[in-house]
């Protein structure tokens, strides 16, 4: 009796262990991102596809809440050797996930791992951004979007101003005249309203018109960088959208997109400059009247607007990890990068397709046409070859910059400080914040 | 006769209060000697590389004028807050404490606000408060015609989170208070009525210096809630603007440490924020308690 008992033992623990070493286990590659909502269902359905695509990996994707604590989650694994092997990072923590010591270089590990991958099938103005100063990819750009004009065509009607073009920028004189008109027939209580006011007006303000942000190539060429953001052209827009702010053509809104979204929504503002991946929820959200997308407005005289810059995230891979991982992770960042995923990708999100092949064959199945909104970010980052100065910026303590210039902006918009003064400080304040950091890497 | 225990082990006490001393130093002292040591240091998040360079962070805090300000916001932060809550949770001990109907269930209805996150209230006040959508907010605009723009002017800000952060607190100092009343003896202040002392001059001279001990209390437990527990309200209300003006000293060392990875700096700031915690409680025994009445 006992011998045939554990006989039957034997057979049963047989059976379970034979389906399992049918199939070796597939190593696991775990990626950390701050992506939830509707998105994050985006980013569970890459990853399944992935790892329905092929068996020797299995990637776990886990959202570990909003950017600030996705890096600092990333932090904490890496002291802890707990790492997972790929992170989506945003991209005011590049320079500091650059200088970490932490990192596999992208373009490194996509040769170690032997795929040949033509970078100049990528979008440059959203590769610049993550490279190195010898053009080398460091991160792969996930979710990528740009600064745009949006504007009530409904309010634009009313006051007889015809609807703007969506790849010829009006200019900041014509934007002036066109909330002036609205203003003053008191057709919305206020003329424009932006969001990031540090990315919308001060970054992408110098980048399209090619004015450094900060010396060594907006920081790409050294530590020892220097704002530059108390340049006459800098201070000459921001006192314009004060003399604006004093008659009601630009509304303060907030530091962030809540609250200038909800002016846009409540048709307090007339015109509303935010990123694109504002789109699918002004589609959603937006039912009582029509609005519509320009490229951001330019200086009078500009012959040629360079490209804006990005903002979003990328994904960093971390060091510490097994030769074969790494093969995985190659992989998943090959799969990521091709033209079905770009496209689902684009279409769910807005944010931009990373790769030519895959914008060109969004435009070839008529997808623009069919969504003239998306095609607007994508003309205005493609409209010239990204300059030393329009292909990003390279800042340590980043977030702390853009914090204060904050801070400044918003002493220029309750009259506290004027321009020029706001601005010198603001230079000042960040020049010791990168003293700082640059003493932390020396 | 009093009863008195001898234990003859010399070691027994110290076993006693190991696990005590266990938790006390591994949760509090470990913790606040690492932050000590990080603020002589410069490292990078990753813990790759690490400078050790004496006193720059702080001579970099203390020769920054926002920094500066920030202690100065906090103060009138803590301050504006404990004196809001307090004289409101007084006020409203004292009305509570007269005899009324339904007693039990106005008491209990009081006590509800404690139990809001201050996450939560942040977000109802800024409901109220916002100029675009806060239903308060566009009445103070409209029907008072006031400015009333907490994004934009500092004052108005700092106006919002004082009553977000003091609307919580009142709850607490209430039941304090109440506690407090009903332990004065009944036979005080009836003395007091038949003498002709009107509820006012009973409540001055008689409920009032007998409730010294809640009262120093909670200064201590108001000004370190306004110290360290409003985070939430900050975070979601004003995040420390505009311009600065809403940055206390707490939420400070969160966006430099946490936000922006400025280890040494955040913990710099950690040690002086500590510092002053424990000059401020300090003084309170030293020279409030002083005037304190214990017992009748």
């Amino acid at each position: 009796m006992k011998v045939l008992k554990s006989i039957l033992f034997l057979i049963i623990a047989l059976g379970l262990a034979l389906p399992a070493s049918a199939f070796a286990a597939p190593l696991t590659i775990d990626f950390w991102h701050a992506m939830r909502g509707p998105r994050g269902d985006v980013v569970e359905k890459m990853i399944t596809d992935f790892n329905a695509s092929q068996s020797l990996y299995k990637v776990v994707g886990t959202n570990k809440g909003n950017y600030d604590e996705v890096m600092n989650a990333g932090v904490a694994a890496f002291r802890a050797k707990k790492q997972p092997h790929v992170l989506q990072v945003f991209e005011v923590g590049t320079q500091t996930m650059m200088l970490s010591g932490a990192i596999y270089p992208v373009y490194k590990l996509m040769e170690d791992a032997g795929m040949n991958v033509d970078w100049s099938r990528y979008l440059q103005a959203v590769l610049s951004y993550y490279m190195n100063a010898d053009g080398n990819l460091m991160s792969m750009p996930f979710n990528s979007s740009t600064p745009v004009m949006y504007y009530n065509t409904d309010m634009f009607e009313k006051a007889g101003i015809a609807p703007l073009s969506k790849t010829v920028p009006v200019t900041w004189d014509e934007l002036g005249e066109i909330t002036k008109k609205i203003v003053d027939a008191k057709i919305a209580p206020a003329g424009m309203v932006t969001a990031w006011q540090s990315w919308t007006q001060v970054e992408n303000y110098s980048a399209i018109h090619n004015i450094a942000f900060a010396s060594k190539a907006n920081g790409y060429e050294g530590l020892d960088c220097e704002l530059k953001i108390n340049n006459p052209q800098v201070v000459k827009h921001i006192t314009r959208l004060k003399s604006w702010a004093d008659d009601n053509r630009f509304m303060y809104g907030g530091q962030k997109y809540q609250g200038p979204q909800a002016e846009f929504m409540a048709q307090n503002a007339a015109i509303y400059m935010d990123s694109v991946s504002g789109i699918a929820k002004l589609q959603k959200t937006v039912k009582d009247f029509k609005w519509d997308l320009a490229p951001l407005p330019i200086e009078a005289g500009t012959e040629k607007p360079q490209n804006s810059i990005i903002g979003g995230a990328s994904l960093w891979v971390l060091n510490g990890h097994t030769k074969e991982e790494y093969k995985g992770v190659a992989a998943f960042l090959k799969f990521l990068a091709s033209n079905d995923m770009q496209e689902y990708w684009h279409e769910q999100t807005g944010y931009f397709p990373i790769t030519i092949d895959a914008y060109e064959s969004l435009k070839a199945k008529g997808y623009f046409n069919a969504n003239p909104f998306q095609a607007v970010g994508i003309d205005q980052i493609n409209r010239a070859v990204p300059t030393r100065i329009s292909r990003g910026l390279r800042l340590g303590y980043f977030v702390q910059i853009r914090n204060i210039i904050n801070e400044e902006l918003e002493q220029v918009w309750n009259g506290t400080k004027s321009p020029q003064k706001a601005l010198d400080d603001a230079a000042a304040r960040s020049n010791d914040q990168l003293r700082t950091f640059e003493k932390t890497y020396k | 006769m009093i009863k008195r225990s001898f234990f003859k082990s010399k070691y027994l006490p110290y076993l006693l209060i190991f696990p005590q001393m266990l938790v006390t130093l591994t949760f509090f002292y470990w913790p606040a000697i690492q932050g000590i040591l990080q603020s002589f240091l410069l490292s990078d998040p990753f813990g790759q590389r690490s400078t050790f360079v004496w006193f720059y962070n702080y001579i970099e805090l203390f020769t920054d004028p926002l920094y500066l300000e920030s202690i100065f916001i906090t103060f009138t932060f803590s301050i504006a807050v404990a004196a809001v809550s307090i004289s409101l949770g007084l006020f409203i001990a004292a009305m509570a404490n007269r005899a009324l109907k339904a007693t039990a269930l106005v008491r209990t209805l009081l006590i509800w606000p404690y139990a809001v996150a201050p996450a939560i209230s942040g977000i109802m006040w800024l409901f109220l408060l916002h100029p675009s959508y806060g239903i308060i907010a566009l009445a103070i605009k409209n029907v008072m015609g006031i400015d009333w723009n907490p994004v934009l002017y500092g004052k108005d800000a700092m106006a919002m989170i004082v009553m977000a952060s003091a609307w919580k607190q009142v709850s607490y100092n209430f039941v304090f208070f109440m506690a407090g009343m009903q332990a004065i003896p009944k036979s005080l202040i009836e003395a007091a009525a038949i003498d002709g002392a009107s509820p006012l001059k009973r409540f001055w001279f008689i409920s009032f210096p007998l409730l010294s001990p809640t009262f120093f209390f909670l200064s201590v437990m108001n000004i370190i809630y306004s110290f360290f527990e409003t985070f939430g309200i900050i975070h979601t209300v004003t995040q420390g603007g505009p311009g600065g003006s809403t940055n206390i000293l707490v939420y400070k060392v969160y966006q430099d440490g946490f936000v922006g990875l400025n280890l040494g700096s955040s913990a710099a700031q950690s040690v002086v924020l500590m510092s002053l915690i424990i000059v401020i409680t300090f003084l309170q025994f030293r020279f409030v308690e002083k005037k304190v009445q214990y017992g009748g």
